[in-house]
């Protein structure tokens, strides 16, 4: 048992080696392109994972990411831009008294966005967890028409419509895949916890988790605030990569694409949301083919923009009609499974007969 | 007094709209319970729909002459009840026994779906409704402008209300929706056919929305693909606001929602930016309050 905990570990630790080479060996081709999809993929692990924590493991209905999204973003940006660079920025308006003097570092400016994305989230799932789940989906869809409200009127803040722009480009292929293992880690330790199986529960059957002692509420507002947490990280790394960020930018567009990556990966599994985001993250690029025009056996066949947006629709409704397991269904990957398929039997663990 | 009942007008026409809107949220919702996010898109459907018929067009090599109004409306509202037909039908019909969570994802497809179909075959460029002569005038009492549409808006809306009541509590299939909305096996033991009902249900909202829908873009008189979102967000608002699952009680929750909305740019005109904003609030203000809303029953949680 002690042994093959041991094994476990270093197999992880040897895979992160793996992944910290492959990562280095992939930037030092220096196209600008390629690193630009590996950060983009990487910040899509993290906003795939957190938001399947609410909708695949806990079986809650959040459309909300862009909103923490664009929280964490703003939030972020408005700490790391330096007094002169606001001032330069803020042309319609000045900037409200204490922000304009405050410029702090890359890392706590991501993890004050991912608190406030987190602070907005406890607020709104208090009132409608209290009540009836099913509303949170509306509700959030709600928050972020309303959080685009606000980045655009509000502009002594947000300097409205023009947005932020020039942020220095602090994401780098470290920054974003440091923060995507973290993120991994920390989802994961919370699904295989205590936690994880009450949420499970709730999923699986909400009256019966609370026959059996589980604080539905709790958890619920628990498994949503540390979500958009990890969401307005995702955010504020995604801001510092493309160094603009206006109100257009986060869109209902953004919460949908991580609709469909957990759900074409297999709603309620980990595994699954990264399986998702990484094929979304080259998937989209290649699908950018449907959208320039093409001379297919003689006949041109004009670019068509915006199909790319009707193809990722039809495709979330054909999962769902027709393939709802998805990729993964709910399996999870492990070194056990590792292991057993190069035929290495393993004693079969006492503790997974709790799950 | 008179800058009130300006307001006033200018808020029930408003709230009419809402409440047209409303009550095909509410019908489905207290049917299958399920939050059908494509109704909102259901309703910009309609407005296309409308302007094609309203302009002309063509279609496969034939050109389709514009038509006048009272042709083209009531058939915006047989297509557009046939269209909440179809997507009932194809995507929420074959996810009857799935999980809540998926039709939700089907029904968030769907509307999405809509958007872009709409802007990959229409373009994505505001287009001008035209608005037909019979709706443009304007009275004046005692100072006080009365458009002729918002009069227009008040009586289609009572009259389609007055309908929808008829069908809802005097009708056999009201009675079915209505059991089916209590309790949705028993009815099939019953003898009621719950897929007849489910296809009506969808019918008559999709064909209120797209009342709302043709009047909403003669009140704001520019079409575009995401036009029906925040029209859907505030009907749901205005559905929860009257008691959701109600009939009553979405008209209701339209008119107030319309007429606080309203009165909040009339009283803070700097901060009309905000007016979005504030049915989510009352959204957020409803739950913590009075879940059930103005109309609603108590249900269980």
């Amino acid at each position: 048992m002690e042994r093959e905990k041991i094994i476990n570990t270093a197999a992880t630790v040897l895979s992160l080696l793996a992944l910290t080479g492959l990562l280095k060996w992939a930037s030092s081709y220096e196209s600008p392109y390629i690193v630009q999809i590996l950060n983009t993929t990487a910040i899509y692990i993290i906003l795939s994972t957190s938001y399947n924590l609410v909708n695949g493991v806990t079986g809650q209905f959040s459309l909300g990411p862009n909103a923490f999204m664009a929280i964490g973003a703003y939030t972020s940006a408005l700490l790391t831009m330096t007094p002169d660079e606001k001032e330069i920025t803020f042309i319609i308006q000045p900037i409200i008294s204490p922000l304009d003097k405050i410029a702090i570092p890359f890392l706590p400016s991501l993890l004050i966005g991912g608190a406030i994305a987190a602070l907005f989230a406890f607020f709104i799932g208090f009132p409608v967890f209290r009540v009836r789940g099913d509303y949170l989906a509306i509700v959030t869809l709600g928050f972020g028409e309303i959080v685009r409200v606000f980045a655009t009127n509000a502009i002594s803040i947000t300097n409205g419509s023009l947005g932020l722009k020039g942020l220095k480009q602090y994401t780098n292929i470290w920054w974003s895949w440091g923060w995507a293992v973290f993120t991994v880690f920390c989802l994961v330790g919370i699904v295989e916890s205590s936690y994880g199986r009450a949420m499970k529960a709730i999923r699986e059957d909400e009256t019966a988790a609370q026959a059996m002692g589980i604080n539905v509420f709790r958890y619920k507002l628990l498994a949503f605030t540390i979500s958009a947490f990890f969401q307005g990280i995702g955010g504020g790394l995604l801001a510092h990569l493309l160094t603009t960020i206006d109100p257009k930018l986060f869109t209902f567009f953004f919460t949908f694409n991580l609709l469909i990556m957990i759900v074409a990966g297999g709603l309620g599994s980990m595994t699954g949301s990264i399986i998702g985001a990484v094929i979304f993250a080259w998937g989209s690029e290649l699908l950018r083919w449907v959208e320039e025009p093409h001379q297919i056996a003689g006949i041109f066949i004009p670019g068509i923009p915006g199909m790319r947006m009707v193809i990722f629709s039809l495709i979330l409704i054909l999962i769902m009609i027709f393939f709802r397991k998805g990729i993964t269904g709910r399996w999870e990957f492990s070194w056990d499974w590792v292991f057993g398929r190069f035929g290495w039997k393993r004693k079969i663990k006492i503790e997974k007969a709790h799950d | 007094m008179e800058v009130f009942f300006q307001q006033l007008i200018n808020g029930v026409s408003l709230g009419s709209l809402y409440a047209l809107i409303a009550i095909g949220y509410t019908m489905v919702y207290g049917v299958i319970r399920l939050i059908n996010f494509a109704h909102g898109d259901v309703m910009m459907v309609s407005t296309y729909l409308a302007f094609f018929a309203l302009t002309g067009f063509s279609l496969l090599g034939s050109f389709i002459p514009q038509m006048s109004w009272y042709f083209s409306f009531p058939i915006t509202i047989f297509l557009t009840g046939a269209l909440g037909y179809l997507i009932e039908r194809l995507a929420y019909r074959p996810l009857r026994g799935a999980p809540r969570i998926s039709a939700l994802m089907t029904a968030i497809g769907v509307s999405f779906l809509l958007e872009n179909l709409v802007l990959v075959i229409f373009g994505g460029r505001p287009k001008g409704f035209p608005t037909p002569d019979a709706f443009a005038g304007v009275f004046y009492i005692k100072g006080v402008a009365l458009p002729s549409l918002s009069i227009w808006i008040f009586g289609i809306t009572l009259t389609f209300l007055g309908a929808t009541f008829y069908l809802v509590y005097r009708t056999k299939s009201g009675i079915g929706m209505r059991a089916i909305s209590r309790d949705f096996e028993t009815p099939q033991l019953m003898g009621i056919d719950v897929n007849r009902i489910i296809s009506l249900t969808f019918i008559v909202g999709s064909a209120l929305a797209a009342a709302g829908g043709i009047m909403w873009a003669m009140r704001y008189p520019q079409i575009n693909p995401f036009m029906g979102i925040m029209p859907g967000i505030k009907a749901f608002t205005a559905a929860v606001l009257g008691g959701i699952g109600n009939v009553v009680g979405a008209a209701i929750g339209g008119l107030i929602l319309g007429i606080i909305e309203i009165s909040f740019v009339a009283i803070f005109p700097d901060s009309a930016g905000y007016r979005d904003a504030i049915a989510f609030f009352i959204l957020i203000f409803i739950l913590l309050s009075r879940p059930s809303g103005i109309m609603g029953e108590r249900l269980p949680e």
